[in-house]
């Protein structure tokens, strides 16, 4: 083995001569970058432009934006602790029972979207473009119309929350489905089984932990979605923190932040946990 | 002929019978406390949320009967005319998507930008400071927690009604997500060439450009255009608490039962929503293929 040499200043002179054309960058690719560059920043300038942002405004902003800030400390109950224990129960039940909701009408239409258990392509393709158009109406939506159809409170939320998670579980599920190792559901078939034995006994088994997990995780993400939903009056913390933030209670609102803050956190920790338990599971099979 | 197949004793047999049994019965009952525990929360989130199954199924009628009132009224003989009569707002309706385009472009700019600088300060492998690592990552916590319409709420209060509240309101839940993924990302990188470029003496920033940054680009375009995505959605909705965008028209032509507008709306929105997740997948394949080639 040589000893690592001392690279002299003539030397490396001389190497970078020899190989000149791996140190100079290629000029159509630097010209390449520079036109991509120029492009971004004239998209930004009209952006802004076609925005019509100002910069008086956005100083005025900031300070009234500084004095309610200021407002916020110390963060108070309003005295109503009570109604804010309340509308959080309704979050965690909103984004609990729609995520439950939106599974169990989720798992049945997955096998239908996903390439390896559907009847017919046909089926998969019309199926796919269904959850698409329900993923792509965002949830707050969902809940103004169910604000219509079952009144002011929670229960439109949880129904809001359902159907639009509906389509993002399936989509999410249907995909696990089809990355599932084939060879459980072909030793099943080799053995006499039909093809429902063979979905479940053959996948089954291997897409449950993953959809475990990812029910867990949607809980948690729609724990924060559900404190928003409030706001078009379908139920949770939401409403509180729209009222008070029209009537500028700012300490109120910081107290309702710190308690979803907290709350999230917690949540986070346990399905943390759970998953962990799940997966660890998974390992060991 | 003997078999090679060894011959299992009847009593190994019944041993192994018990076992199994044992085990099933083991798993059953874990699944049972499972099930009854699961039964419970729901009961309990019944009763917050305060579900009133005669009410759905009293006015389930309503929600069928809204898709339907919301269908526009095209007929075969005057098509052209009933799709201008639907669309009657085309122009206003197309500029206040493109509001909400640019909104959650410039929102996703700064909300990455925003991540891009500070996420190297939060991974475990580059950080320079640990109690600058936890600060920060409290702050992405704050950041991604808080919901963005809590946020666009409190800037139309100060900055007033348009698109900037809405913009600054996404960039901060931009920020606070773009920054874990990114911080994930810095953290799963090959250690050799940040060791490497260590090994020569370089600083903090020096180390993360030519040691982390390299690895990490592509994700890191990949992910910004994920949010780009994503953006265009909440871009939609802000507008219903006056943070610019369509969600402004969407928001009235619901509450004040404009059905036909709604469809409108929705159906531009959707369409909208499917280019551009059409577009920023092939964007990003083409990004991931570009990271199997290093």
């Amino acid at each position: 083995m040589s000893l690592p040499r001392v690279i002299r200043p003539e030397d490396a002179a001389a190497v970078l001569e020899r190989h000149h054309t791996l140190f100079d960058e290629e000029p159509r690719s630097r010209a390449r970058a520079f036109m991509g560059s120029f492009a971004f920043l004239a998209f930004t300038v009209f952006a802004v432009w076609w925005l019509d942002i100002s910069f008086s405004q956005i100083l005025l902003g900031l300070s009234s934006l500084a004095k309610f800030v200021a407002l916020m400390f110390p963060p108070s109950t309003g005295g109503h602790l009570d109604l804010l224990m309340k509308a959080m129960g309704e979050t965690l039940a909103i984004a609990f029972l729609g995520t439950l909701i939106a599974t169990v009408f989720a798992f049945p239409i997955s096998f239908l979207a996903a390439s390896n258990t559907t009847p017919h392509g046909a089926v998969r393709f019309f199926v796919r473009r269904c959850l698409d158009t329900i993923r792509s109406v965002d949830a707050l939506i969902w809940a103004l119309v169910f604000v219509g159809v079952v009144g002011l409170g929670p229960f439109a939320g949880i129904l809001a929350i359902a159907v639009s998670d509906t389509g993002a579980l399936g989509k999410l599920f249907s995909e696990a489905i089809e990355t599932a190792d084939e060879r459980g559901r072909e030793s099943v078939l080799a053995g006499g089984g039909t093809g429902l034995l063979s979905v479940r006994f053959g996948l089954l088994p291997q897409v449950l932990p993953i959809i475990a997990g990812q029910v867990l995780y949607y809980i948690e993400s729609n724990v924060r979605s559900a404190t928003i939903i409030g706001i078009v009056g379908a139920g949770g913390i939401g409403l509180q923190l729209s009222e008070q933030i029209r009537t500028y209670d700012f300490d109120q609102v910081a107290f309702a932040v710190i308690m979803i803050l907290v709350t999230v956190a917690i949540i986070d920790w346990i399905s943390g946990k759970l998953r962990f338990a799940i997966i660890g599971r998974r390992a060991m099979a | 002929m003997p078999s090679s197949i060894p011959v299992v004793s009847q009593a190994r047999i019944e041993a192994l019978v018990v076992d199994y049994h044992r085990v099933v019965l083991r798993r059953r009952r874990q699944s049972f406390v499972v099930l009854a525990i699961l039964a419970a929360l729901v009961l309990l989130a019944a009763q917050f949320g305060e579900v009133d199954l005669r009410n759905l199924v009293d006015n389930i009628s309503n929600f069928t009967s809204y898709f339907g009132r919301i269908m526009p009224k095209l007929s075969v003989a005057h098509f052209s005319a009933d799709v201008a009569d639907w669309y009657w707002n085309i122009t206003g309706w197309l500029k206040l998507l493109l509001d909400t385009i640019l909104i959650a472009y410039l929102a996703a700019l700064i909300g990455a930008t925003g991540a891009f600088m500070v996420a190297p300060l939060a991974a475990a492998n580059l950080a320079p400071s640990v109690a600058l690592r936890f600060g920060i990552k409290r702050i992405f916590e704050f950041c991604r927690t808080v919901p963005d319409l809590v946020f666009a709420l409190m800037f139309v209060a100060s900055f007033g009604l348009g698109p900037f509240a809405g913009i600054l309101a996404i960039a901060i839940h931009t920020f606070g997500t773009l920054g874990k993924l990114f911080t994930e990302a810095l953290e799963n990188i090959d250690m050799k060439p940040v060791e490497g470029v260590r090994s020569t003496g370089s600083r903090f920033v020096e180390t993360v450009r030519f040691g982390a940054l390299p690895q990490v680009m592509s994700t890191f375009a990949s992910y910004t255009l994920l949010r780009f995505e994503i953006n265009v959605r909440s871009g939609s909705v802000v507008g219903m608490v006056g943070a610019g965008g369509i969600g402004q028209d969407l928001f009235v032509a619901i509450r004040k039962f404009y059905y036909t507008d709604v469809s409108a709306i929705l159906l531009m929105i959707i369409v909208c929503v499917a280019v551009i997740d059409l577009v920023t997948e092939r964007i990003r394949n083409h990004l991931s293929g570009q990271e199997i080639r290093r």
